[in-house]
């Protein structure tokens, strides 16, 4: 990891909300991400995976620039993120781009796809007016549709062909980052395979750093050289895909790879008990021990920090995976639902 | 709750202020009561004595302040026509006009319910088909051209009943008729998309699935559901018993309140129509509040928070 | 003795548009068995016909057969005893399944009411048992909560209990994890394997998660275009698929292990309900695709032993591996 200087570097990333529950309630703050570092590597993909809440499509709009954190702080490309709004901010949506879950709802539907992928390139003044349709010919053919789907409305197409378009258009200002958020989990089985493929191939051909925000392990697995696993607003594993889903460190990703579902194979999962923990309730200490099977007492008390394992240089947040706390037998679950 | 309460009374009194504000501003810039009311060719000592009696004299300002300051005293002025205090003038006139409203509001709930029901349960058949034909018919047409066919049919050509005035319960009839038809329309229709709604959710589904029996299923798990925001069109026709007839009351010259705003009103007659509208306002706003606690007590994620978080 | 449900020929339209094309199927007591495939296959769409669960407008036919009574198009008595009492259906969106003015013990006794006669203290503690039985934390209180106070998870054990009181000898769960968390996902699906160990319970798993199903299901039928197109065991199904559309599937799949390459990816999308091709519907997306494949619909034919496939060039045994490496 040495020459090349990062594309995208986090540092700390909090973001807060205030909640009010129900029309009585009094406000609690809720801490959607609570510490967040990361660093992207240009032509690199970082896989982001957790379950509801957990704060990584938080982490993503944060990473972009499209809300600002509370604490800790974002640089791109060497340059701190301006803020909202600004000419420079603005500049920078040309070359960090996002690509959503739903494309039916990323797009408008009352414009065709080629007015919509041409949009980004009248906003940022990339080349002439005349050159245009041709350029939005090359994105659509890049993407793997057809010249004609520029007169095509969002209606008409498929899901597939649908999240091919938002592809085009987040391709427009050939970005350095492209930031994907759950980008195949309203697709069908074979239209995913589909689109994972169109994205590692557009990054082959284009060079663009990918956060790729997923709750499947095996999508980020394709798609990623590194993954970062979330819990409860922190990072509490990195590494290689690999190295992740083969020899999981921490018990949250242990249960996390357990719960793939594999053909073939029966029994032998982890399964953990209690629900995806409130980010309103956020137990103390490290935020998984209520529903961790190997949880000391210190656990409870010390929220362990992300670093190196000595045995093997993982990054991971776990006392008992450092070695600093023998394994326990689980704690005795305690308030997992405050309210 | 207290709260939630002391919030919603505190809009509601700011509410009424504007209604009064307004309705001062508007009646006192657009004539001048003193020529309304004594005719324009009376002798100007009168005129003049009219205008020194009532204050009209004072900047319009100070006589805002006073007739706001009555108002906190309990006092709502006194009519400039016949000088009897405003609130016994429109207090005597209330149970005319709800000889009209109430009636009218049971045909609303009786008829515009069942038949929402019905043509969401028959969706596309041909009594739906009839009862969404009659309800944009009823929905669409003024109540002064409603007012005015129905007497021409049952008065006029046929003889039946009576075209205007409040002699015998008989000339109530085509009134109640004419405010109730049209609200009932109202009511069909928005019945209707609320049941249909809560016919294609999930809950129903689950219903039958678990072997509740279709009419059993309508009434336990979809018309509590409906109800939620049926409550809302409902509480606004609570809301204008009052104030809900001035049309109907002219076309049968019915001498309820609206009739006597509108008499009221063109003579400029201020304390009258403030006084109108302070009751109009009233009741609008006390309506609200009873819809909105009924939102708590017809929906129970209205009374407690979800346990949701943003992610 | 007859077979637990038989379907036979099982068609549905919607406004002419047909989904459901002829769907032969049955249920053996005790089993599981799986129905997987694409958005808009089919897999639903068969089980609310078959339970008479669809909305009027949807024209039904063939046969749908409980322990060898016709049920399709019964008396609406029948339909309501039979629903909830022989068979019960869980669905995807567990929130916006339960009604959310009514609280949740309430929901599960007017199961117990309607197919048990159970009323006042006696519902009420059976509910509370169930509540236990699918392992809700703190189940007596939890009687007195609506739905909007409980997570996904929990929704999903209240309609399993709610299912669980007629005593039911199928329940059909309709995508039932599809929108949990994979932790959760992975608590309904090991909560479901226990309840049939316990009960013996015939089970039908509608899936898109070929994942999902194998670890579920002893049987799979795989649905394509309204038509059941392969049918075997989940083992012989992952080992050795014999329709070319179930070998895509498979290997569309991200693999969790072994080296990183482009995924075999179906070409194109499944054909529209309106614009079907001729012959087999799969044909336009088929690597194996010949001019024989256009002239008529395969039909469910034997290709090994309890291992049927609609396809006029099945798959050998062996060579499903190699299409999914290629």
């Amino acid at each position: 990891m040495t020459g090349d200087e990062p594309l995208l570097h986090a540092q700390d990333l909090v973001r807060r909300y205030t909640m009010r529950r129900g029309m009585f309630g009094k406000p609690v703050e809720v801490r959607a991400v609570d510490g967040v570092s990361l660093t992207l590597r240009r032509g690199q993909t970082l896989g982001l995976v957790g379950e509801s809440g957990c704060g990584k499509s938080t982490t993503g709009r944060m990473v972009l620039g499209l809300e600002v954190p509370d604490a800790g702080g974002v640089a791109f490309a060497n340059e701190r993120m301006p803020l909202p709004g600004t000419p420079e901010w603005r500049r920078l949506r040309a070359r960090m781009t996002m690509v959503y879950q739903d494309p039916l709802g990323a797009l408008d539907r009352r414009l065709d796809i080629g007015t919509q992928v041409a949009e980004p390139l009248e906003i940022h003044g990339i080349g002439t007016r005349a050159d245009r349709p041709g350029r939005v010919e090359a994105l659509l053919r890049g993407v793997g549709l057809r010249p004609d789907h520029a007169r095509s409305f969002p209606h008409e197409l498929s899901g597939g062909q649908r999240q091919r378009a938002v592809l085009a258009r987040a391709l427009a200002t050939a970005p350095d980052l492209l930031v994907c958020d759950e980008p195949i989990s309203a697709l069908d089985v074979s239209i995913q395979a589909q689109v994972m493929n169109l994205l590692s191939e557009v990054q082959a051909r284009t060079g663009v750093a990918m956060l790729f925000i997923s709750h499947d392990l095996r999508a980020v697995r394709q798609m990623s050289h590194r993954v970062a696993v979330m819990y409860l607003g922190r990072v509490v594993e990195e590494g290689e895909p690999d190295d992740v889903l083969h020899a999981p460190a921490h018990p949250y990703s242990q249960a996390l790879v357990s719960a793939i579902p594999h053909p073939g194979r029966r029994g032998g999962r982890i399964v953990l008990k209690g629900d995806p923990p409130n980010p309103a309730a956020r137990p103390a200490g490290c935020a998984f021990h209520p529903r961790c099977a190997v949880a000391a007492a210190v656990c409870a008390r010390e929220v362990p920090a992300l670093k190196r394992r000595p045995s093997d240089g993982r990054l991971v947040a776990c006392h008992v995976a450092q070695g600093d706390a023998a394994a326990g037998a689980g704690l005795p679950q305690i308030a997992m639902e405050a309210a | 709750m207290l709260r939630f309460l002391g919030l919603r009374l505190a809009r509601a009194l700011l509410t009424m202020v504007l209604v009064v504000t307004f309705a001062f501003i508007v009646l006192r810039l657009s004539g001048d009561p003193a020529l309304l009311i004594m005719s324009a060719d009376a002798p100007p000592e009168a005129i003049a004595a009219f205008r020194q009696a009532w204050g009209l004299n004072d900047p319009i300002w100070e006589q805002y302040l006073r007739y706001f300051a009555a108002i906190f005293r309990g006092d709502l002025g006194q009519s400039m026509r016949d000088g009897r205090p405003a609130i016994e003038l429109v207090a005597e006139r209330i149970p005319a006009t709800l000889a009209l409203t109430l009636p009218a509001l049971a045909i609303k709930l009786g008829l515009g319910i069942p038949a929402g029901i019905y043509a969401a349960l028959h969706r596309n058949s041909f009594a739906d088909r009839a009862v969404m034909l009659l309800a944009v018919a009823g929905f669409t047409v003024p109540s002064f051209v409603l007012g005015l066919v129905l007497v021409l049919v049952f008065a006029v050509q046929l003889g039946w009943l009576p075209s205007g005035g409040q002699e015998s319960w008989r000339h109530g009839v085509l009134p109640v008729l004419t405010l109730g038809i049209g609200g009932a329309a109202v009511l069909a229709r928005f019945t209707r998309s609320a049941m249909l709604e809560v016919l294609g959710q999930p809950y129903m589904r689950t219903a039958l699935a678990k072997g509740v029996p279709w009419a059993r299923a309508v009434r336990r798990h979809a018309l509590p559901n409906a109800a939620i925001p049926t409550v809302t069109i409902v509480g606004f026709m609570v809301g204008s018993l009052l104030a809900g007839a001035v049309v109907v009351e002219s076309v049968f010259s019915w001498p309820g309140v609206g009739r006597l705003l509108v008499v009221a009103v063109a003579n400029r007659d201020l304390a009258v129509v403030q006084c109108i509208l302070l009751l109009v306002a009233a009741t609008m706003v006390s309506a609200n509040l009873v819809v909105d606690l009924l939102y708590g007590v017809l929906d129970p994620r209205l009374r407690s928070a979800p346990r949701e978080a943003t992610a | 003795m007859p077979p637990l449900v038989e379907i036979t020929g099982l068609t549905a339209a919607f406004d002419g548009v047909p989904a459901l094309r002829g769907v032969d199927l049955s249920v053996e007591r005790g089993e599981a068995v799986a129905l997987v495939g694409e958005s808009g296959c089919g897999k639903s769409v068969t089980w609310l016909a078959a339970l008479g669960l669809l909305p009027g407008k949807a024209r039904v036919g063939g046969s749908v057969r409980l322990d060898g009574a016709e049920i399709l198009h019964a008396p609406a008595a029948t339909l309501d005893a039979m629903r909830g009492g022989r068979i019960a259906m869980i669905f995807q969106d567990p929130a916006s399944s339960l009604n959310p003015v009514h609280r949740i013990g309430r929901q599960i006794t007017e199961a117990l009411a309607l197919h048990r006669g159970m009323t006042g203290t006696a519902a009420r503690e059976e509910a509370r048992r169930l509540l236990d039985r699918v392992g809700m934390p703190d189940a007596r209180r939890r009687l007195d909560a609506y739905p909007h106070e409980l997570s996904g998870g929990q929704n999903q054990r209240v309609m399993i209990a709610m299912a669980l009181a007629g005593s039911p000898e199928l329940l059909v769960a309709d995508e039932p994890t599809t929108a949990l968390d994979v932790t959760i996902q992975a608590q309904i699906l090991e909560l479901l394997a226990e309840i049939r160990r316990d009960t013996g319970m015939a089970l039908v798993l509608i899936s898109h998660d070929l994942g999902v199903v194998a670890e579920t299901c002893e049987r799979v039928c795989v649905m394509y275009a309204g038509r059941i197109v392969e049918e075997t065991t989940a083992a012989d199904l992952f080992a050795a698929p014999a329709h070319p559309y179930a070998a895509g599937l498979l290997a569309a799949l991200p693999p969790i292990d072994g080296p990183r390459r482009p995924l075999a990816a179906i070409p194109g999308g499944v054909p529209e309900p309106w614009a079907m091709p001729p012959g087999c519907p799969y044909a336009p997306r088929c690597p194996r695709h010949v001019a024989g494949c256009d002239a008529a619909v395969p039909r469910l034919s034997t290709v090994a032993p309890a291992h049927r496939a609609a396809c006029i060039r099945p798959l050998p045994e062996g060579t499903a591996r190699e299409l999914m490496r290629a």
